[in-house]
């Protein structure tokens, strides 16, 4: 058989286009839906990106006094690594079913700026490349280039020309500049769309939780990040212009680039976790043939964590010298947000709780983000305990937690939403039997990676060394790690010939392949560039529920 | 006829899950307090953990986990973080319980089971509870925390009257240490009496560095234009290790520290041989290396007590009674400081001592003259 694109074989078109038009096509598009897959696939390149510079670090730190790479290079390494992943990684791909998702979920053709949408986009692409060209086009000391070194959150004053000679904070600064106006723009423009765009019926009340995760997370990048980005104009303001906002040596504080990028980074790490919690509440309901368990509680919960994670964010500051007072104050607050937390948890299982669950991969990944996700957040709240935090902040405690939170959590929620929502976007089904597989190697991976970190932190190893003694024992935890990192790679590598294989070679999907009930499922696989024609009519929170079940219809019931 | 019994089903599932969250949660809660007010009086690290290999490294030279605890402090830290592990298990296996239990309970059992199962939109009293139980956790790990914040963490002004007060300050990538009450500078390795309070000024004479000595006491960060205080009173006599926590640039990871605490006798002893000025050795290898070091830039980076005042390095009046040198990653044998000084690079690369390009007879004759710094 001949692996003609399924265009060419179904429906002979008149002309087919080119590839060069077929590229131009792209480039130029406004639909959120190819806006929206653009974004998705420019992440998971930067993911496999991001996931071989993590392969760097574990393989240096695989066995104490390794001597193969060099602290420089090993520094970059984490650098970008976690620069990746937050910015490049997590915020396009969850922006990106955002954009894909929003106008279909609540019934429009598109989102309310298409062109800002595209805007967004492309700047953001631009930020991420001008990131990358560090490493060949920054000079740094002697004269050789090099990626940025000062850590994701890049603490002052280890950022100014006293101590970083050569210009890649430059670029981290820049590209993170430019990369965050895209994801500003993506916030505004969901806000809009959801506000203003919903078909009729659709009162907010009736929004999918993943919606309504949209929208609060479309709220928190445009409160969260102007303020990075403030920040980030006044750390070029030091290194270009003489100011001296965070130079102490002239007055300028320190600690006032930490209040700043975490007063951003908090609310960030909710902008990673809420649109996981939206993919979660979208695919647990589906899988265990349920309506969600008590819609309006997930509702406050998400609007109440998406309040209070902005008055946490000192609980990144513990070790700094707060006084007392706001040290206790920033515990409190932070343990409170568990409760909102909890109720999520809790509506998850109350809503598998009777049902009728089946396995396929959407759900195991679900699941999967359900159980470790539960593990992260009980050591976010040993973390927020702050004497306990002393002991092992900025130890790789930390590092095993928040891989609990963003990967096991956020990423897992993340694959999740590919298996579930790929046949939509692409008409193919992907492979169940590679799906599952890529699952259960990836879930034994993941924690052989992460589960040992917060051993070796306890026994007293800080994050961001490049190498330690022999005699420490932290040497078995740290392979152990590594280990699963090789084990992880391989799920990786399963998960990338799936999506290959199925886009030529996958079962067509039909238009609703999961019996599913929210409105994306009621139009063609993949949809048409107007989505719907006539706009659809909705009375209750499932339309396609009611659609099924004439006899016993939701809004009877809400 | 087949609606109601759907019904009733539903309904015994629903009590089931009303009875399990409203159980386990009373049991934990009770369970919690019990064993916390426990804790309170015995440390349960003792018991389970200082047996325990995995954790407390026993043949290791360097012992650096949280699990050994040597001074109040982190024993009052210990106890608080007992009750948080203790909390945190019992969300933990009550959650993970009801989910996995869900999980098998509630699966599909056969591919051509057609129908829906009954909806579920929510249940009132089930959600108020899974809101209030939490809430109640969260108060009782508040005020604990609160509490051991206080006692824990000093302020300024709360300087015990018999304390040894040691001003910490952090340099890329070498601590310094200075006892103002005995006139004692030195770098990495510390000498402290044993069971007096340690009341530690922290700074930083460049980027934010944090101190971290986990059996004596949690992290404080140690930054520029700031003082933060920061105490422990050690039980023992011994050597406790511990590095800098606070990514301060390429060599982070070499910047460890060394704490001897000794009886109070020994202390003294330390403190005030650490106060005398270089000793003025004569052997010709000797003279030949102060000239070395004076003629050299050395002096411009490295203080020696009557010869030179450079405060940009670690001070050497006294190097030769430290066990290691260039932030812990060596021993302190005279090999060692020959190839330290021929090509600092080599050894600790991107650190703040560059090689000077000495010839052999010259690095010959400035080791010798370090090796009287005794
Ligand atoms: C530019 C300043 C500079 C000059 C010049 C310099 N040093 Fe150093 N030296 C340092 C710094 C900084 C360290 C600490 C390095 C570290 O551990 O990161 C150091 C460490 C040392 C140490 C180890 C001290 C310890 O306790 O770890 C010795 C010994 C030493 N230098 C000897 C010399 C001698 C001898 C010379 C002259 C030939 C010299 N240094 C010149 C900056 C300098
Ligand atoms: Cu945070
Ligand atoms: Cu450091």
């Amino acid at each position: 058989m001949t692996v003609l694109p399924r265009t060419s074989t179904a429906k002979p078109e008149p002309s087919r286009p080119g590839v060069l038009e077929r590229v131009h096509e792209w480039v130029v598009t406004i639909d959120h839906k190819r806006l929206g897959i653009l974004y998705i696939s420019a992440g998971i390149l930067f993911f496999l990106v991001g996931g071989i510079e993590a392969g760097v670090i574990r393989y240096q730190l695989a066995y104490a006094a390794n001597p193969t790479i060099d602290p420089v290079t090993f520094n970059q390494m984490f650098t970008m690594h976690g620069t990746t992943m937050v910015f490049l990684v997590g915020m396009p791909v969850l922006l990106g079913f955002g954009n894909y998702l929003t106008p279909l979920m609540i019934g429009t053709r598109d989102m309310a700026f298409p062109r800002l949408n595209a805007w967004g986009f492309w700047v953001f692409l631009f930020g991420g490349l001008l990131l990358y060209y560090s490493f060949i086009g920054s000079s740094g000391l002697y004269g050789a280039p090099g990626a940025p070194d000062v850590g994701w959150f890049a603490y002052s004053p280890l950022t100014t020309r006293a101590f970083n000679r050569g210009n890649n904070v430059d670029y981290w600064t820049l590209g993170i500049l430019v990369s965050g106006f895209g994801s500003m723009a993506t916030g505004i423009n969901l806000v809009v769309t959801i506000l203003c765009l919903r078909c009729k019926g659709m009162k907010l009340m009736r929004m999918p939780i993943m919606v309504w995760s949209m929208l609060v997370t479309g709220f928190l990048v445009m409160i969260a990040l102007p303020v990075l980005t403030a920040a980030q104009v006044m750390l070029l303001f030091d290194r270009f212009l003489g100011a001296h906002f965070f130079d102490p040596q002239l007055e300028g504080s320190v600690l006032l680039w930490q209040h700043l990028f975490w007063f951003f980074g908090h609310p960030e790490v909710y902008i990673l976790i809420i649109p996981a919690f939206g993919f979660i509440s979208e695919i647990i309901p589906v899988f265990s043939r349920k309506v969600i368990f008590g819609y309006t509680m997930m509702v406050v919960a998400l609007v109440w964590i998406a309040f209070q994670s902005m008055g946490v964010w000192a609980h990144h500051m513990f070790a700094v010298g707060l006084p007392p007072s706001l040290n206790a104050f920033f515990a409190a607050s932070t343990f409170l947000i568990a409760v909102p937390t909890g109720i999520k948890i809790f509506n998850w299982i109350g809503t598998i709780w009777g049902g009728r669950i089946i396995y396929k991969t959407p759900m195991l990944f679900a699941l999967g983000f359900v159980g470790m996700f539960v593990i992260g957040g009980l050591t976010g709240i040993m973390l927020a305990t702050v004497p306990f935090d002393w002991d092992v902040s900025d130890s790789y405690f930390v590092v095993g937690h928040f891989h609990y939170v963003l990967f096991g959590g956020t990423l897992f929620a993340i694959f999740g939403a590919i298996y579930y929502w790929f046949p939509k976007m692409s008409g193919k089904m992907l492979s169940e039997k590679l799906g599952k597989l890529h699952f259960w190697v990836l879930f034994i991976g993941f924690n052989l990676t992460f589960a040992p970190m917060h051993v070796s932190g306890m026994l007293g190893m800080p994050r961001r060394i490049y190498t330690y003694a022999p005699d420490r024992g932290l040497d078995i935890w740290n392979l152990l790690s590594s280990i699963g990192y090789g084990v992880q790679f391989i799920a990786i590598l399963i998960f990338v010939w799936n999506i290959l294989h199925s886009l030529r070679k996958g079962e067509d999907a039909g238009d609703d392949p999961w019996d599913a009930w929210t409105l994306e499922w009621a139009t063609t696989s993949p949809p048409k560039s107007w989505n719907f024609n006539p706009l659809p009519v909705v009375k209750s929170r499932r339309p396609l529920w009611d659609a099924k079940h004439p006899e016993d219809p939701d809004h009877e019931y809400e | 006829m087949a609606e109601e019994n759907a019904d009733r089903t539903v309904a015994r599932s629903w009590l089931l899950l009303v009875v399990v969250t409203v159980l386990v949660g009373l049991v934990g809660f009770v369970a919690i307090f019990i064993l916390g007010a426990q804790i309170t009086e015995h440390d349960p690290t003792e018991t389970f953990f200082e047996a325990s290999d995995v954790f407390v490294q026993p043949d290791a030279e360097w012992n650096t986990t949280i699990f050994v605890s040597k001074s109040p402090e982190t024993r009052e830290i210990r106890r608080l973080t007992w009750l948080v592990v203790l909390i945190s298990v019992g969300i933990f296996v009550v959650v993970e319980g009801l989910l996995v239990f869900a999980m098998i309970r509630y699966r599909r059992k056969n591919a051509e089971t057609t129908g829906e199962p009954v909806q579920m939109y929510g249940s009132n009293p089930v959600e108020l509870a899974w809101t209030v139980i939490p809430i109640l956790i969260v108060v009782t790990l508040c005020l604990a925390t609160v509490r051991t914040i206080h006692s824990v963490q000093p302020t300024a002004g709360e300087r015990p009257e018999n304390s040894l007060t040691v001003e910490v300050i952090g340099h890329r990538w070498w601590w310094e240490f200075r006892i103002p009450e005995y006139d004692v500078v030195t770098a990495n390795e510390l000498v402290v009496p044993v069971q007096r309070p340690i009341w530690l000024e922290l700074g930083s004479a460049d980027v934010i560095h944090s101190f971290w000595v986990p059996e004596l006491q949690g992290k404080m960060d140690a930054i520029p234009v700031k003082t933060n205080y920061w105490q422990f009173t050690a039980d023992e006599v011994g050597t406790y290790l511990g590095q800098c926590a606070e990514y301060c640039g390429t060599q982070h990871a070499n910047m460890l520290i060394r704490i001897d605490v000794k009886d109070e006798a020994d202390f003294k002893t330390w403190a005030t041989n650490q106060a005398l000025p270089a000793p003025n050795e004569t052997t010709p290898s000797a003279v030949n290396g102060r000239k070395v070091f004076l003629e050299y830039a050395c002096q411009n980076c490295h203080g020696v007590a009557g010869l030179s005042d450079g405060n940009f390095a670690p001070d050497l009046t006294h190097l030769m009674s430290r066990t290691l040198i260039a932030g812990g990653m060596l021993p302190n044998t005279i090999d060692n400081l020959k190839a330290w000084v021929e090509n600092p690079q080599a050894i600790k690369p991107g650190c703040d001592m560059p090689a000077l390009q000495l010839s052999k007879s010259e690095i010959e004759d400035v080791v010798s003259f370090l090796a009287t710094l005794k």
